[in-house]
């Protein structure tokens, strides 16, 4: 008790990551290195249209382009070594064993990997009221309530799958949100893709269930780089859920993926992201770079797309979920609980961007930093010229633990309408001892004192979670409390 | 044997000093508190008060440095703050801290579900926790909506004292310290929570009532009464101790004592 800061972080930081393990399978596997023949392997193995082997050496070329321009983005306060792209494997897939019985039949040791995860597939065991698409490495190796799903229309099966099954569908959006040449992950991204998840809600239809996707990494010295796409047509509704785990490695590994999304008319997306990728050790050892891009573009009037994301996990997390206000009266959301200790970086934020009129959006980001922490809110609302009436409330919050960690705070603000009303609010506060030393005059441990006040400033985001990841989420951020959410 | 330890201490201080910030605050501290007593300890500002409340519900920052500190036989410095607390003592704080997004009730709930843990008993749900809140929450006459609010957060001064009692009649101390709890009241706010705490006295729950002034005692009697002055107990006696003092103020303590202090 000498010193409540120091220990109580030592307490909640030098916690072990639990989801560290390796699965022991065979893998199919691209060897290291980047080259045409690379992006063309990995489209024959999925059996892909023409049109999508084209799009892919399109970006596959301008990434070329990219890198001779020395065009990684610098401008994110985080840093690290040059990444040697040459030095990654781009396809890594458990190898099905030989004495399953049927296709659709899936390795027992990769049921049994999520089920430690706690994500059971199996046909018995799995979750209820939650769908779950499982990607293990470059490949979805299920996905459940198929059937289900689809008696109402909702296509819900791994990115390969939609290619073959609604190919007009893909061709329609992949890359309208986000474009091949949107920046230089995203352009990896879609030159290199091998997997994700696709979900198609038709017109009118309410999602009955929770639509989900667990990402594991297993594999070492290969990169995640898979592609989300969901389709919310006229009317409809989804909630969808991601995960993400992979095991403790020296080794730094890279995770770009691309989530796209649209919603038509009246239609309403809520993405949630409880992302626990290993972070590192506590010297900054390992760990995954998370370069993601995420864009939901609301097309339709009075639709809507929030994304709440609570990023746990990480050695360097770079990432702006963002939402294309376009259609008239849409609305976005940007929730965000963000975590770093010690040696994570994380610079994250948003993008709003009004186009049409009556367009609403609505920004809260937590942050919490502790030991040798790093972290960033980096956001932009940019009003256009013709959105008329648009509103942004944006609030930015950031908790110290100990004094060690920094936080930062970075709005970017574009208002080419004079009609518009944005408002920025920023605070930075530190866990006080004395707000500690009254929780444990209350019988509370430090630990539970500190998982205490961490709960009560994120709630605001935590209250937008799903109850399926509230859980999740309280338990990742140290929050052994129940029923203080919401 | 000295007035006030005619039953077996469940609080016993022997010559306790502490500092605080590199500086000695508490010089030779004696006080033995009986089973259900209530006693009041007065003094002027800076001669320790809050200190001596600090170190019994032992505030990190303040350090025992001499003497022991008994509660209940065993040695108090030993246990962390939330130990003492699960022990049964209770510090109603003179500053209760605002603790922003955790509801009142939850932040109660924990603290009472803490308690019974520690005790062995079953961890009360939601229904049977808000049952016993309501029937509490009367005893300070506290508004509901203050229970959905965070803890603190935007409470009146008189909001927050209250909410200081109720907590100590849902977590039933054994020992209940009261750091300046008259601090900041207005006669009804003081009356509402003199009377929350009256109706707390019983055989088994002792009181320390820490004041610097006589009026909250014209509402919580208490059975003997301690005056503090430069870190030690300098005056004891009944609790016309008290009216003697505010008549005569805190200057006729420290004269006297200054002269008892002379050698000779």
């Amino acid at each position: 008790m000498s010193d409540p800061q120091n220990s109580e972080i030592r307490g909640l930081l030098d916690r072990e990551y639990a989801y560290g393990f390796v699965t022991d399978v065979d893998e199919d596997r691209i060897p290291a290195g980047l080259d045409e023949d690379v992006v063309r392997l990995i489209s024959r193995k999925k059996d892909e249209p023409q049109w999508l082997l084209d799009w892919r050496l399109k970006a596959f070329n301008r990434f070329l382009q990219m890198l001779d321009e020395e065009t990684e983005p610098t401008w994110a306060k985080v840093d690290y070594p040059a990444i040697d792209y040459q030095a990654i494997s781009y396809y890594s897939a458990p190898k099905p064993k030989a004495e399953l019985e049927s296709l659709g039949e899936v390795d027992p040791e990769l049921l049994r990997t999520y089920e430690k995860l706690g994500i059971p597939i199996s046909e018995q065991k799995r979750l209820s009221g939650v769908a779950v698409d499982a990607v293990f490495d470059s490949v979805s190796v299920a996905t459940t309530y198929k059937e289900e799903l689809e008696k109402q229309g909702i296509i819900f099966c791994s990115f390969s799958e939609a290619v073959q099954r609604c190919p007009e569908i893909i061709q329609k959006y992949l890359g309208s949100v986000v474009p091949y040449s949107d920046n230089f992950f995203a352009t990896l991204n879609s030159a290199v893709f091998s997997d994700g998840s696709f979900a198609y809600i038709p017109k009118g239809v309410r999602c009955p269930m929770e639509l989900s996707t667990y990402f594991r990494i297993n594999a070492a010295g290969t990169g995640q780089f898979e592609r989300t796409l969901l389709i919310a047509d006229e009317g409809s509704y989804v909630s969808y859920l991601e995960g993400c785990t992979a095991p403790m490695r020296d080794e730094n590994q890279l995770h770009a993926a691309v989530v796209e999304l649209v919603a038509l008319d009246d239609a309403e997306i809520k993405y949630s992201t409880v992302q626990n990728w290993y972070p590192g050790d506590k010297d900054g050892v390992g760990g995954i770079y998370n370069f993601v891009t995420k864009r939901g573009a609301c097309r339709g009037r009075r639709s809507k797309i929030s994304w709440t994301q609570v990023e746990t996990g990480s050695a360097i997390t770079w990432k702006y979920p963002s939402c294309i206000l376009q259609g008239d009266d849409s609305v976005g959301a940007f929730y965000s609980v963000a975590m770093t200790n010690h040696r994570q970086q994380a610079d994250t934020g948003t993008k709003m961007l009004h186009i049409g009129k009556n367009t609403r959006s609505t920004i809260v980001s937590k942050g919490i930093s502790a030991g040798h922490g790093e972290q960033s809110y980096r956001g932009l609302v940019r009003i256009g010229r013709g959105a008329e009436n648009a509103r942004n409330h944006s609030q930015c919050d950031s908790l110290l633990l100990g004094d060690r960690a920094g936080a930062h705070t970075f709005p970017y603000l574009e208002t080419l309408n004079p009609s518009a009303i944005v408002e920025h609010e920023a605070t930075t506060s530190k866990i006080g001892e004395d707000q500690l030393f009254y929780c444990m005059q209350r019988g509370l441990s430090e630990e539970d004192a500190v998982s205490l006040i961490v709960n009560g400033f994120c709630k605001e985001v935590l209250r937008e979670l799903p109850m399926e990841f509230a859980v999740e989420a309280q338990n990742l951020l140290g929050l052994s409390l129940e029923g203080s959410v919401g | 044997m000295a007035k006030g330890a005619t039953k077996t201490p469940i609080l016993e201080l022997r010559d306790v000093h502490a500092e605080a910030g590199g500086t000695e605050i508490l010089a030779g501290l004696s006080l033995r508190v009986g089973a259900g007593e209530v006693h009041a300890v007065m003094g002027p500002n800076g001669s320790g008060k809050s200190t001596l409340a600090n170190v019994l519900a032992g505030r990190p920052s303040v350090h025992v440095t001499e003497g022991e500190v008994l509660f209940d036989g065993q040695d108090l410095t030993a246990l962390s703050p939330e130990e003492r607390a699960r022990e049964g003592i209770f510090l109603a704080f003179q500053y209760p801290v605002e603790i922003p997004g955790v509801a009142n009730m939850v932040f109660l709930k924990t603290a009472a579900n803490a308690l019974r843990k520690h005790r062995g008993e079953p961890e009360l749900d939601a229904m049977d926790f808000l049952a016993l809140l309501r029937d509490k929450a009367k005893l300070v006459d506290m508004d509901d909506k203050l229970m959905q609010r965070a803890v603190n957060e935007g409470f009146s001064g008189g909001e927050k004292k209250r909410n200081e009692i109720l907590q100590m009649a849902i977590l039933e101390p054994r020992l209940a310290v009261l750091d300046e709890t008259d601090s900041g009241l207005d006669i009804d706010a003081l009356r509402s929570v003199a009377d929350g705490v009256n109706s707390l006295r019983n055989a088994d729950r002792s009181m320390l009532v820490i004041t610097h002034y006589q009026r909250l005692l014209d509402h919580i009697e208490p059975d003997h009464v301690h005056v503090l002055a430069g870190g030690r107990i300098v005056r004891s006696g009944g609790k016309e101790l008290a009216l003697e003092l505010e008549e005569r103020g805190y200057g006729w303590i420290e004269n006297t004592t200054a002269q008892e202090a002379r050698p000779g």
